[in-house]
């Protein structure tokens, strides 16, 4: 490959298609009907997606798994002593992948259950998918907080566009809660460049803030990530955007998004705020308990599905925020294996919900029961993935959760024991679920002629089925190419 | 003997100014109404001559004994106000012959304006600045009653003109106490004489009477009903050129005539910019007119730009061009918008005019969304560096507390950009604007290009800025 900057190309790849279609739609806008132009801004956009997802192919084989720090690393000064500098660790590379793959398969879900604004929409997902990819390659903190706020702005239109009757207020609300938290991150970024002298990641690692500084830092770090993660209780914004948003824009959300809380606690606050980390230790389990606990009974008492499945979300994630603080190396690993597992599991099942709410226009729990009788392969789907997130042996769930509650484990048995409770729970909520839609009989007459999943829909589910069996088989796929981020994380704090 | 290379220097695209201004009052007598026609065409010529002047002196140079004086950091000024005046003048063009006012006044009075705006960026007097300050503000009490015939236009124009003669009576009573106390006028000799009582009060007197050409607070009280009233190519040129004028030049007195009070001004300074930030974030929530509200973000937007005032010149001087250009950048496409926003009966001004603009010009919509997240300091455009280098400089000056208004006054700013941008995108498409000029529309894409580009070659221009704000190195 030479000196290609591939990753540049990955990055930019599906904004260039945007640009494209931006103007292919201002040359020959006014001419064709909207739907038939929307269908083809779609399948272009699927076209430039898809050709990122190969692109990002590329990346990883040209991806040295064995080798530590930052791989093919691009760099090009900015502005001042700012750069424009990419690269991967195995951690970054594994969330870029996610995003690539989830964004054709949400795509190729919008066909035809979005009707309004199909140019507009298929421009704001390829944007979204632009910074997506940026935050988790840029390895300069002034650009990693550029891309990271920057995808605040297509998601805040998805939502609010395209989205169901209150969508005003929830793209407002999901906007102005990340923001505020983004803002002290912003003040940290600009302290830390002006204290160290740079705002390369890779030197940053390295330099060490005075304790107390650290603390502040941190603190402010974590007003970012734990509105973006979210934990709580900042969380709130959380089911408001998922039930408002488009069931494309729901899997992007729960599927990439929230990540970049995780993202962000094991590239910035552990490694560069070690002693606060630490320090804060006790606060962070005792939040990853509570989210766990209280948004897993929250999530039992919902009626609206869309509902469950984002307080499950937020349950899920504490159990990466447990996994990361735990300071071990099964604890962080597991952590990331959750974050990519989750990404899976719940795009997967916001598809799922999207499936019967194209079909009945409700996601409200008491309108189905008895699917099973009508859609066969559909209740088999679903039950798969009702599984997977309960952490069933086989699926990709169950490894992500043993192993951060290990790791929690070993740091605080009560933490573990907290969430141990969090895993049945999930059990409890999702297994209702699961009932109350998919057994029972028919009540709902106008379920008598609902149909079987179809091919589109197939197409959307079969990646993310394949990818939940194989990493619950073979989850060693994950960790070969984690070790040493995890381990670079951990060093500054158990080594130093 | 006089230096010709010097004047030229110092004050050749005044002069040149001043020459076309006459021949253009010459023309005028000559051909009558056959002028209007190529008159904006001519004042634009002569403004965008004036700027290539300033550029071919670009070092500066000194004349008439030290009434004179230029440095890069004003020159740059001069670029951005005679580039900005130009292209707000060449967008105007249409929209008053529509309404029926396309008189070679108007581009006589913004070439005289530009002229003014030239006198004050090279001044390096007391006297100089005040001929400058008057030059300037007369041609924009003219320029803001234009419509004559319209009620509101002459109100914007009566208003500004009361509120102004008192600004400039404060100045003009700052600088005789200033005389008095230092038996000076000239910069050099203020600044190196030794602060007083009267010295500080004449300064005071200063201070309020350029916060009131920046339109600060809180000398800020005229901005929104003149930015409502005057017709709106005029608007344009005060939101881009004079600002960007005033705000150097007020920067520059500060830092070259006042150095000795350094504390004393900084504190001033801080407590307007606090002030006005404030004001302009409150006082925008509540507006439906487009361009009250952007009369209220240009106030919150002065504030920020004086935290680098604030800073000092060694911080922030550089700060200040860069955010300054990116100010202007993003107003003159916004106030395109503003003439873009025409109907069957006229010109409409309200926020919900915008509705749905997406759909209906959706390129109109992306350039203007991309305008508004400049203006407000998002990132992906160049307004988010514009701050980011004003908060380093407030940050090296040690202004916490400025900076912690700052961040807190952008996020309240973001209630009410982000709902432009909500209009535009979400609500129900409302009627379809008129086709927009040709001029406009590209003024409109090139300045959203422009916040593009950038913002992502800041770089080269953030190192314009600092070789051009070098002088105040020490």
């Amino acid at each position: 490959m030479g000196n290609f900057p591939i990753l540049t190309a990955v990055t930019f790849l599906p904004l260039a298609g945007a640009v494209l279609i931006m103007v292919v739609r201002a040359m020959t806008g006014s001419q064709e009907s909207d739907v038939a132009s929307g269908n083809k801004a779609l399948v272009a956009g699927l076209i430039f997606s898809v050709a990122t997802f190969l692109a990002s192919l590329v990346m990883l084989a040209s991806f040295n798994v064995g080798e530590p720090g930052y791989q093919l690393v691009e760099e090009t000064s900015w502005f001042a002593n700012v750069h424009y500098k990419l690269g991967i660790d195995g951690m970054s590379l594994l969330l870029i992948l996610l995003t690539t793959l989830l964004t054709p398969l949400s795509l190729v879900a919008s066909y035809g259950s979005v009707k309004e604004r199909l140019t507009e929409y298929t421009i704001a997902f390829l944007v979204l998918e632009t910074f997506m990819i940026g935050v988790f390659c840029a390895l300069d903190l002034v650009l990693f907080y550029v891309f990271f706020e920057a995808g605040l702005i297509p998601m805040f239109i998805i939502i609010g566009v395209w989205g169901g009757a209150d969508r005003i207020y929830a793209s407002f609300k999901f906007f102005l809660y990340t923001l505020l938290g983004s803002l002290f991150m912003l003040a940290a970024v600009v302290f830390m460049y002006l204290q160290a002298g740079t705002s390369d990641i890779a030197e940053l690692e390295t330099f060490a803030f005075a304790p107390e500084v650290q603390t502040w830092l941190w603190l402010a770090f974590f007003a970012s990530f734990a509105v973006k993660l979210p934990m709580w209780p900042v969380h709130t914004w959380l089911p408001d955007a998922h039930v408002q948003a488009p069931t494309a824009g729901s899997v992007i959300l729960a599927g990439i998004l929230l990540k970049m809380g995780g993202y962000g606690f094991l590239r910035f606050s552990l490694p560069m705020f070690p002693d606060a980390s630490q320090m804060f230790q006790p606060m962070m389990f005792a939040l990853s308990v509570i989210a766990i606990v209280y948004a897993s009974l929250v999530a039992f008492r919902q009626t609206d599905m869309k509902k469950l499945i984002a307080y499950s979300s937020v349950a899920h994630m504490g159990f990466v925020t447990l996994g990361i603080f735990s300071f071990t190396e099964v604890g962080v690993q597991g952590a990331i294996f959750q974050m990519i597992s989750h990404g899976l599991i719940s795009g997967a099942l916001f598809l799922i919900v999207g499936v019967v709410y194209d079909r009945m226009h409700t996601r409200e729990i008491a309108a189905y029961g008895g699917l099973v009788h009508k859609m066969p392969v559909y209740a088999t789907i679903f039950m798969l993935f009702s599984m997977a997130n309960v952490g069933l042996p086989g699926t990709s769930g169950f490894v992500g959760e043993i192993l951060t509650m290990t790791g929690g484990f070993q740091a605080s048995t009560w933490a573990a024991a907290g969430a141990a409770l969090g895993v049945i729970f999930s059990a409890v909520y999702m297994l209702t679920l699961y009932r109350r839609t998919v057994f029972g009989q028919i009540t709902n007459p106008a379920l008598e002629s609902i149909k079987d999943v179809n091919i589109k829909e197939l197409i959307t589910l079969v990646p993310l089925i394949i990818g939940t069996i194989l990493l619950g088989i073979a989850p060693n796929l994950i960790f070969n190419v984690t070790r040493e981020s995890s381990l670079r994380a951990l060093q500054m704090i158990t080594g130093g | 003997m006089l230096d010709f290379e010097a004047i030229i220097a110092a004050v050749g695209p005044e002069l040149l100014l001043a020459v076309a201004g006459l021949v253009g009052v010459l023309l005028g007598a000559i051909m009558r109404d056959q002028f209007n026609a190529i008159s904006f065409k001519f004042g634009a010529v002569a403004l965008a001559a004036a700027a290539a002047v300033v550029l071919l002196n670009w070092s500066g140079g000194e004349a008439f004994n030290g009434l004179v004086s230029t440095s890069p950091f004003v020159n740059f000024a001069k670029v951005v106000s005679f580039g900005a005046g130009a292209l707000t003048l060449l967008m105007g063009e249409n929209f008053l012959k529509r309404h029926e006012t396309m008189r070679y006044e108007y581009s006589l009075l913004v070439i005289f304006a530009s002229m003014g705006i030239g006198v004050i960026l090279s001044a390096s007097n007391l006297m100089t600045l005040y001929m400058g300050i008057e030059t300037l503000s007369l041609s924009s009490y003219v320029l803001a009653s234009f419509h004559r015939d319209s009620m509101r236009s002459a109100e914007a124009g009566l208003k500004y003109f009361v509120l102004g003669s008192l600004a400039s009576g404060l100045l003009l009573y700052g600088i005789s106490l200033v005389y008095g106390f230092t038996g000076s006028t000239a910069y050099a000799d203020i600044a190196s004489a030794e602060p007083g009582i009267g010295y500080l009060f004449g300064m005071v007197l200063m201070i309020s009477g350029m916060a009131f050409k920046v339109s600060a607070a809180p000398m800020h009280v005229w901005t929104p009903d003149v930015y409502e009233g005057a017709p709106s190519p005029v608007v344009a040129f005060f939101a881009t050129a004079p600002k960007m004028a005033s705000m150097v030049v007020f920067a520059n007195l500060m830092f070259t005539a006042f150095p000795g009070a350094f504390e004393d001004w900084q504190l001033i300074i801080a407590i307007i910019a606090v002030a006005s930030m404030v004001i302009g974030a409150f006082g925008a929530l509540i507006q439906n007119n487009l361009k009250r509200l952007l009369g209220y973000s240009s106030i919150a937007n002065m504030g920020y730009a004086l935290i680098a005032v604030a800073a000092g010149a060694e911080y922030g001087a550089a700060a200040l061009l860069v955010f300054m250009t990116s100010y202007v950048i993003a107003s003159i496409g916004l106030f395109g918008g503003v003439l873009a926003m025409r109907r069957e009966g006229g010109m409409v001004e309200n926020i919900d005019e915008l509705s749905g603009l997406v759909r209906r010009r959706t390129g109109l919509a992306i350039a203007l969304t991309i305008l508004v997240i400049s203006i407000a300091g998002f990132p992906l455009a160049v307004g988010f560096l514009g701050k980011l280098v004003v908060f380093e400089a407030g940050w090296n000056a040690g202004l916490l507390p400025l900076l912690i208004v700052l961040v807190l006054s952008s996020v309240i700013a973001f209630g009410y950009y982000l709902r432009i941008i909500l209009v535009m995108w979400v609500r129900e498409p409302a009627e379809r604007f008129q086709p927009v000029d040709t001029v406009v529309s590209a003024a409109i894409y090139l300045a959203a290009i422009a916040c593009i580009l950038l913002f992502v070659f800041i770089g080269p221009f953030t190192d314009w800025a600092t070789s051009a704000a070098s002088g105040f190195y020490r």
